[in-house]
């Protein structure tokens, strides 16, 4: 009889100091020693992470009442915008966002040097950051202007809110023009000069769970350094299959999370202010997902290693910019991870823009908090789709 | 005269060149090389002592091949608790300094072979690398 495991089982195992916990890059190698079945008895829960750019961060973000008292409508941190078009003294900080004067990239390429992300990050450093406010004045609130200093420890709420986080899979970036491109996906070379690519593969949260078989609204995950959950599928959730030339399954692509978490609770480290020279300011986040392992199947995907895990290849210059779908071909992460890739018989140099290290950190600090008894699985209330919604986008057609 | 020291950036253009040579034959400098690197892409980096009576018109004869040439004033640093090893400075380092450990995946930087080119700066996302003047 293979094994079946329920939620409530594993977390009374947690509790116990009994659950046996190995990270997502630990399994691969105890499947291979000893077969699925074998570990899938053993092993309860598998701890992935994955650490690089996610624009789609901000934080949510509640002032306190100055007196008198103030709607703000124009709130800037650090000369950083905030959207204040909701409760009076809450206002959303998106991670990329550029300060008003910032000249972005009216001298391309330009450099981006602070944005919404560092404004996170710096607030989560514990820094003191300058807000500034103007307000139109009502009745109830009737101050207009304020400019104060103010800290993560000043504010009543700060809680980290990202719409589109842990992307399943990305492209690996390439640039088949003859000059130089700055992207999202890093400074590209003319002429295939390099390929960027940007997950943690076999530590990656989503490609260890391609089914969406255990996640789902409720799951607690590693954010930022602290504690934090899924609370929806992220935008542009299109979990899917990823195929190469021969139509056979070479990974998956396409989904993400929209995760929460008491930004209170983080920690600088894990939420880092970036910057893409000619493309815009972001945040690098920490994320770390639990996979319990309730069956053998689900053990089948969390142990899946970077030969069998794929990205497809993207030329920046011109396919992705005017969205021609498609792609270049296929290459494992084993190969993006050698530090080259063939592609029509030419040797590209490649390199990631999420970090592997900390992925296997954050991976490894998930393991201990669980193995602790610190951390407990979170039951999804319900499961986010799965590539068997088929679910696809839609594009944006100019009428 | 005292010895400059420079840093030249060759295009893939330029780098087959017998730039050197004309440096020591037209303008009698005395060239010392420090550093030198080609890149994959024929991009070079040369780090020289340069010192002798036409050192501006063999700067001028330079410039006009097109090879720009920086004074070495600088020293490029690595703000190790900013680095997050993540790599994208990798695939632009011409000479090296900044490489990928493997299998550990750990970004190393050895400031012996850099020639302070400074595409680092440009292309690290978290500003961990900086200039020490
Ligand atoms: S300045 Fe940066 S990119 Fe240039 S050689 Fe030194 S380490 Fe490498
Ligand atoms: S790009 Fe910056 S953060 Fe990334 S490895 Fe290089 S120096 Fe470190």
């Amino acid at each position: 009889m293979s094994v079946e495991r329920t939620y409530a089982e594993i977390n009374a195992r947690i509790k116990a100091g009994k659950a046996v916990v190995l990270t997502a890059e630990e399994v691969i190698g105890k499947v291979k020693e000893q077969g699925l079945t074998k570990t899938a008895a053993e092993v309860d829960v598998v701890t992935t992470g994955t650490f690089g750019p996610m624009c789609s961060s901000g934080a949510f973000l509640n002032f306190g009442h100055s007196s008198p008292r103030m709607r703000m409508t124009k709130v800037s941190l650090n000369n950083v915008p905030a959207y204040t078009g909701i409760a009076a003294v809450d206002a959303y900080i998106g991670a990329t966002e550029v300060p008003e004067d910032d000249p972005a990239n009216s001298n391309h390429p330009g450099e981006f040097r602070y944005g919404g992300g560092h404004v996170i990050e710096d607030l989560v450093a514990g820094k003191t950051v300058k807000l500034k406010a103007l307000s139109y004045g009502t009745d109830c609130y009737p101050r207009r202007e304020i400019e104060t200093n103010i800290t993560l420890n000043d504010l009543n709420e700060a809680t980290l809110f990202n719409p589109r986080n842990a992307y399943q899979n990305y492209n690996c970036a390439v640039n088949a023009s003859d000059r130089v491109i700055h992207t999202y996906m890093g400074t590209l070379k003319p002429r295939f000069g390099n390929a960027n690519y940007s997950t943690s593969g076999q530590l990656s949260p989503l490609m260890k769970d391609p089914n969406f078989a255990t996640i789902g609204i409720g799951t607690r995950i590693f954010l930022g350094g602290g504690i934090g959950y899924v609370v929806w599928n992220g935008t542009q959730h299109f979990p899917g299959w990823l195929k190469d030339q021969e139509g056979n399954v070479v990974g998956s692509a396409g989904g993400t999370l929209s995760v929460l978490g008491d930004l209170k609770q983080m920690k600088p480290q894990w939420l880092r202010g970036t910057r893409f020279q000619g493309y815009g300011a972001t945040l690098t986040v920490g994320l770390g997902v639990p996979i319990p392992i309730l069956n053998e199947e689900i053990l089948r995907f969390a142990a899946l290693s970077d030969e069998e895990l794929h990205a497809p290849v993207v030329d920046y210059s011109d396919a992705y910019p005017n969205r021609v779908g498609g792609n270049l071909g296929v290459v494992s992460y084993a190969q993006l991870k050698s530090g080259k890739i063939i592609l029509d018989g030419k040797e590209i140099p490649t390199a990631p823009l999420s970090s592997y290290p900390k992925a296997r950190e954050i991976a490894g600090q998930l393991k201990n908090w669980i193995e602790k008894g610190d951390f407990l699985l979170g039951e999804p209330v319900q499961l986010l789709p799965g590539p068997m919604a088929g679910l696809t986008g839609k594009p944006l057609e100019i009428k | 005269m005292a010895p400059h020291k420079i840093v030249l950036r060759f295009t893939s253009s330029t780098s087959d060149q017998p730039i050197i040579y004309h440096l020591v034959k037209d303008y009698d400098l005395v060239v010392n090389i420090l550093k030198a690197q080609i890149n994959p892409h024929l991009e070079g980096t040369l780090v020289l002592d340069l010192r002798g009576e036409k050192y501006e018109e063999g700067i001028e004869y330079l410039r006009n091949q097109g090879i720009s040439v920086h004074p070495l004033t600088q020293e490029v640093v690595r703000n190790n608790d900013r680095c997050t090893s993540c790599g994208a400075c990798t695939g632009h380092c011409p000479a090296g300094a900044l490489a990928m450990e493997r299998p550990s995946m750990e970004v190393q930087f050895d400031s012996d072979k850099c020639v302070v080119c400074l595409q680092c700066l440009k292309v690290c996302p978290v500003g961990a690398m900086e200039v020490r003047i």
